[in-house]
């Protein structure tokens, strides 16, 4: 900044706006660049904007000053300055003939406006007279705005001069003819639909660059339908020859990669295309073995194309010689220096375990490297791989690890993701009721308002039902469990709302169960959950319908109800309240005290959540109501199948949504408007269904239902009968229960709350929901394809049943050493991290002086490594030089020239020298650990990960390499 | 396809915004900064991909490289690899430097409506439109000569260290 300053001033004081730009706009960014605040800053803008916007509006502004002008306006709003009044201006500017101006004006519009704006219109024109212009660059400037102003309603306008452009003698401008084509694609595949066979032509284009830009569109055709474009492969797989043959220009090439943007197109064209087809397949082999073996893995680039040809490998019918092919540069890239180069080597891994599991065994080491690595993108790509190789023999190990991480980030989003997958594998291969409900309740405490409500239910409907045994003992010892661990985590000072709810619920069903805690203590903590801070009312219904159930039991059991002084007066304070649903419940409550105990038992019967609920579903119970009000002069109820001139509503519905997607123009008349079946809905008097506003434990349902003139029930049945299911949904949700709604109900949610599972299988539970989580375990192996996989290497491989049991035992001690050892993992102490972590952090500039040659990329690079080793030590002093002095030049071409011999950046090519220099430490490491060359150079390292392991859950068994099996087997 | 680039100094301060679809400007600076919030978190010696679904949906990606003052950022989504994104991101400064003669923040300050022209033949409509400096370079400098061969007066801006031999 202090250089910008500097130069800013020496330009002022020199140049006087002799350049380019005019004197004013230089002085507006050196006072920018001088500015000490963002308020100062603003402050200058916003008095630059205004006087832009009195001179902008001054008649005959000369052309040139007009330019500035926008040109400045286009700065003002990068800096986030409204600059809208000058939008007409640069439309203007479109329409000038001289090609600055006119190039200005398109640039200046298509960063101001949206495809929608209502200035467009005035710009198609233009653009349509521009698309014909003799000058190719007015050509191109105006298929540039095509791209970005063009929307669906104006494509047809300048569909015609685009495609004509296709056959441009320049090749720059068939190029983005064909990228415009692409984007009108993308806006609205049907605008396009009959100029496909253009981009086939075009693939035969006399310029490999107008060829490589076809292949952009296509990939997006082929990913919407692969199968019209299958007798593309051979021509695909032809053109992928030639060009790693090299049989393109040079000046194709790219750090002596042939074409490797086109070859990577092409690659991940033929991974669509070859996908779960054998004969298409079978193609590409040739062709792909030819990449492996003449792949560059020196240069940046020729990584990107290796990632993308294993990516391919991985996507098409396998090939055992491809795969070895691809495994072997995988574990090149798992075992760099360069963290991009991990990333993408974690990221193929997830792929190739997906065809052949024990892919990963190899690589086990290297992947719990990434877990601990500093790199938080690192991090998070490892956790997704270690989610897709997840399985129940190491589900504890990978969850645990996600909770650990999920604690320690702020970022809500990823927050949100690592939990629902935590929940997900639990929900899943959970191994025992205990862990579930342990690993919820740290889910919960942590992530816990960013979790679906779903889990929250799930999880209450498993503590009152149980796996599904019909172990009474079990299912109550579950309970007990789960109450005490829930009273323990109410000294907690701050829970978040959906967990509080279902500690509430649990509390109130099974609170006083087993005796072991009475009624007025557990009345007590409920009462002071509704004190806590971040009491909404939500909690509180949970919390007061809970202290009703405690009551009703005691009641039922025929002990007296000692009413506690803060029950009381929560009592007091929700029959104020605003909510009417609180208040409802608060005179229920104070009702309920009031009843005989066998009253009481039957509006509360103890431990009834699982009951199902009879539904009349006939309404007979109403006909007499029905009659009177008929008699009474009330119009008869016609049903809605019946009702002429009504489409019904779900009819209407996709009419609509139709109609929304289509988004054009309507030329034709809108069809008379029709009443709305929703009104008739009311007819039956129905009252408004408060119930499903705010979740009502079913227990207080029943009690409505029986007490309150049966509402919920009348609503339930005529809403169903309506075909409108949405609150029906949310009340079956709610308690995940088929209680009272239509027999489709329950199947369809379960089947979407299946799918949210990643799991896709269909199972009638509508009738036994109670086993239905054990269910979808036991029928886990079915589960997907991808899962199938996974558990036949589990059953079928290695991996047998004595390695589970070895896990389970070391479980135990597990938790507390993790814990215990927690700081010394960090890696701040040992002395070669602190080397570790000084080399690779000298900023790119340090590269000033290395005398590394600019343009030598043919240069081995091993040789250039070797190279390395000795002068490492002395640049390093020489860097902090540069560090403190050398700032003041940044110069960002050294940067660039040094990154040019693509071994990567600075950082990876010191890492990878330190590791040689370490070298000679490794043969007297392997005395001590067999498999030590996986395990890095240092002694203290490899005893570090073995510490590791063990916290993890395996022993290393001498010359046994496979550690982590159960992690990674 | 390529949804953003954005270059940004070490403070946060945007130096080149170019969405390709779409966003006004309020929006653009919230993205810039919570890209800015991003990159100035992480530490030196990591890599240059970042997962940001959190900031511009699902699926997208971005890549970074800091180099100086600045930071040169392409966001896109799964239909790029991130290491060419990556090398293109070098293409693209390459090109600058060449154009500029050892670039420096200031060029680009100055020189903003150059810098866009030099990506329009970079990146078209969201799509990788050329991976050769070289041919950039020609392109760019035969729209500044038929620029200038059109109007009498010159528009092109020298570059700031040509002038003054830095």
């Amino acid at each position: 900044m202090e250089q910008l300053k500097t130069i800013g001033r020496e330009l002022a004081i020199g140049s006087h706006g002799g350049w380019g730009q005019s004197k004013e706009f230089l002085d507006l960014v050196k006072s920018i660049g001088e500015a000490r605040s963002k308020a100062e800053e603003d402050r200058i803008i916003l008095r630059e904007v205004e006087s832009l916007r009195r001179r902008i509006a001054e008649p005959d502004v000369p052309r040139r000053k007009m330019k500035d002008y926008i040109i400045r306006l286009v700065y003002a709003e990068m800096l986030g300055h409204d600059a809208s009044f000058g939008y007409i201006h640069a439309v203007k500017m479109t329409h000038h003939d001289a090609l600055p101006l006119k190039r200005t004006g398109y640039l200046a519009v298509t960063l101001f406006l949206s495809e929608d704006h209502d200035l467009i219109i005035l710009i198609v024109n233009t653009i349509q007279k521009d698309l014909r212009s003799d000058n190719y660059l007015v050509v191109c400037a105006a298929l540039a705005a095509v791209c970005k102003l063009i929307n669906e309603e104006t494509i047809p306008a300048v569909l015609p001069q685009v495609v004509d452009l296709l056959a441009h003698p320049k090749e720059a401008v068939r190029k983005k003819a064909v990228m415009a084509l692409h984007r009108f694609y993308q806006r609205s595949p049907a605008s396009v639909s009959h100029l496909v066979s253009n981009f086939r032509k075009r693939l035969c284009d006399s310029d490999p660059g107008v060829m490589g830009a076809t292949l952009c569109p296509l990939f997006d055709l082929i990913s919407a339908d692969g199968n019209s474009y299958k007798d593309l492969v051979i021509s695909f797989v032809g053109i992928l020859k030639q060009v790693a043959e090299r049989r393109l220009p040079k000046t194709y090439d790219y750090h002596q990669m042939a074409a490797p943007f086109i070859q990577i197109k092409l690659l991940k064209i033929l991974a669509l295309l070859g996908s779960g087809d054998k004969q298409a397949s079978g193609h590409m082999y040739n062709v792909l073995g030819d990449i492996f073996r003449k792949s560059e893995q020196s240069s940046n680039i020729g990584n990107a194309v290796l990632y993308e040809t294993i990516c391919c490998v991985s996507s098409i019918y396998p090939n055992a010689k491809l795969l070895e092919a691809a495994a072997e540069a995988t574990s090149k890239f798992l075992k760099s220096d360069s963290h991009n180069l991990k990333y993408m080597g974690v990221d193929a891994l997830g792929r190739l375990i997906r065809i052949n599991p024990d892919t990963a065994e190899e690589h086990q080491l290297a992947v719990i490297d990434c877990l601990e690595d500093p790199d938080d993108t690192l991090k998070r790509k490892t956790f997704e791989l270690l989610y897709k190789m997840t399985k129940s023999t190491n589900v504890e190990v990978i969850v645990n690890r996600m909770i650990e991480y999920m604690i320690n980030i702020s970022d809500n989003h990823y927050k949100t993701e690592i939990a629902s997958r935590c929940v997900e594998l639990a929900e899943q291969f959970a191994p025992t009721n205990e862990w579930f409900i342990q690993t919820m309740n740290k889910v919960f405490e942590h992530a816990g308002d960013l979790v679906n409500v779903r889990v929250a239910h799930n999880l209450m409907r498993l503590i009152a039902e149980g796996f599904g045994e019909d172990d009474e003992g079990a299912e109550s010892q579950l309970r007990s469990s789960a109450v005490d661990s829930y009273l323990r985590i109410l000294r907690e000072p701050k829970l978040p709302s959906l967990f509080l709810q279902v500690i509430c619920w649990v509390l109130g069903e099974y609170g006083t169960a087993d005796g072991k805690y009475s009624a007025a203590y557990i009345i007590g903590k409920l009462c002071d959950v509704t004190e806590a801070l971040l009491c909404d009312d939500t909690v509180k219904a949970y919390a007061i319908s809970a202290i009703m159930k405690i009551c009703a039991f005691e009641i039922a059991e025929g002990r007296k109800v000692e009413m506690l002084p803060e029950c009381q007066s929560l009592i007091d304070e929700l029959s104020t309240s605003h909510s009417t649903d609180l208040q409802q419940r608060a005179y229920e409550l104070q009702a309920f005290l009031c009843l005989e105990s066998q009253a009481v038992e039957r509006v509360m019967p103890l431990d009834a959540s699982c009951e199902d609920i009879e539904i009349d579903k006939n309404l007979t119970f109403l006909k007499d109501f029905v009659q009177q009000s008929i008699e009474n002069g009330a119009r008869p109820y016609i049903p809605e199948s019946e009702r002429s001139g009504m489409s019904n509503v779900s009819n209407f519905k996709s009419q609509y949504q139709h109609e929304a997607s289509s988004h054009m123009l309507r030329f034709e008349a809108y069809e008379l408007p029709r009443p709305s079946p929703a009104h008739v809905i009311p007819q039956v008097s129905v009252p408004t269904p408060i119930a499903d506003l705010v979740p009502v434990p079913e227990t207080t349902y029943n009690s409505k239902t029986s007490q309150a003139s049966k509402l919920p029930s009348v609503t339930d049945a005529s809403s169903a009968a309506h075909g409108l299911k949405l609150h029906l949904d949310g009340v079956q949700r709610r308690w995940g229960r088929p209680t009272y709604s239509s027999s489709s109900g329950p199947s369809s949610t379960t089947s979407t709350e299946k799918t949210t599972n990643g799991v896709t299988h269909i199972d009638g539970v509508s009738s036994q929901p109670r086993d239905k989580l054990n269910e979808s375990r036991r029928q886990q192996p079915e589960v997907s394809a991808e899962k199938q996989k996974l558990a036949a290497s589990l059953f079928g491989g290695s991996a047998g049943k004595t390695e589970k049991k070895a896990t389970s035992t070391q479980r135990a001690p597990k938790g507390n050493t993790r814990n215990a050892e927690r700081p010394g993992a960090t890696r701040s102490v040992s002395p070669e991290t602190s080397k570790e972590k000084a080399a690779p952090s000298v900023p790119d500039l340090l590269d000033l002086g290395e005398p590394n040659p600019t343009s030598t990329t043919i240069v081995d690079p091993f040789k250039q490594l070797e190279g390395l080793v000795g002068p490492t030590p002395v640049p390093s002093p020489l860097d902090n030089s540069v560090k403190t002095s050398g700032l003041e030049t940044p110069d960002l071409m050294a940067a660039v020239y040094t990154d040019l011999p693509p071994s990567g950046s600075s950082s990876g090519s010191l890492g990878s020298t330190i590791g040689d220099m370490y070298s000679a430490d490794k043969t007297s490491n392997t005395a001590t650990s067999a498999p030590s060359i996986k395990k890095g150079p240092f002694p203290q390292d490899s005893l570090r990960k073995d510490a590791r392991a063990r916290q993890v859950g395996v022993t290393p068994t001498g010359n046994n390499p496979n550690l982590f099996k159960d992690l990674l087997g | 396809m390529i949804r953003a680039v954005i270059v940004m100094n070490t403070q946060g301060k945007p130096r080149l915004l170019k969405f390709y679809e779409f966003q006004p400007p309020e929006k653009q600076q919230e993205l810039t900064r919570s890209v800015f919030a991003v990159l100035s978190g992480r530490p030196d010696n990591v890599s240059n991909f970042v997962e940001a679904d959190a900031i511009f949906g699902p699926g997208t990606r971005l890549v970074y490289k800091h180099l100086a003052t600045l930071y040169f950022v392409f966001v896109f989504d799964s239909c790029e690899n991130e290491l060419a994104m990556l090398d293109l991101i070098q293409v693209l400064v390459e090109t600058l430097d060449r154009c500029f003669k050892n670039v420096c923040e200031l060029d680009i300050v100055f020189n903003f409506n150059k810098m866009h022209t030099i990506l329009d033949e970079i990146i078209f409509g969201g799509q990788v439109l050329e991976t050769s400096s070289e041919r950039v370079l020609k392109a760019v400098e035969e729209i500044s000569r038929l620029e200038k061969s059109a109007s009498s007066v010159s528009f092109v801006p020298k570059s700031v260290s040509g002038r003054f031999g830095r």
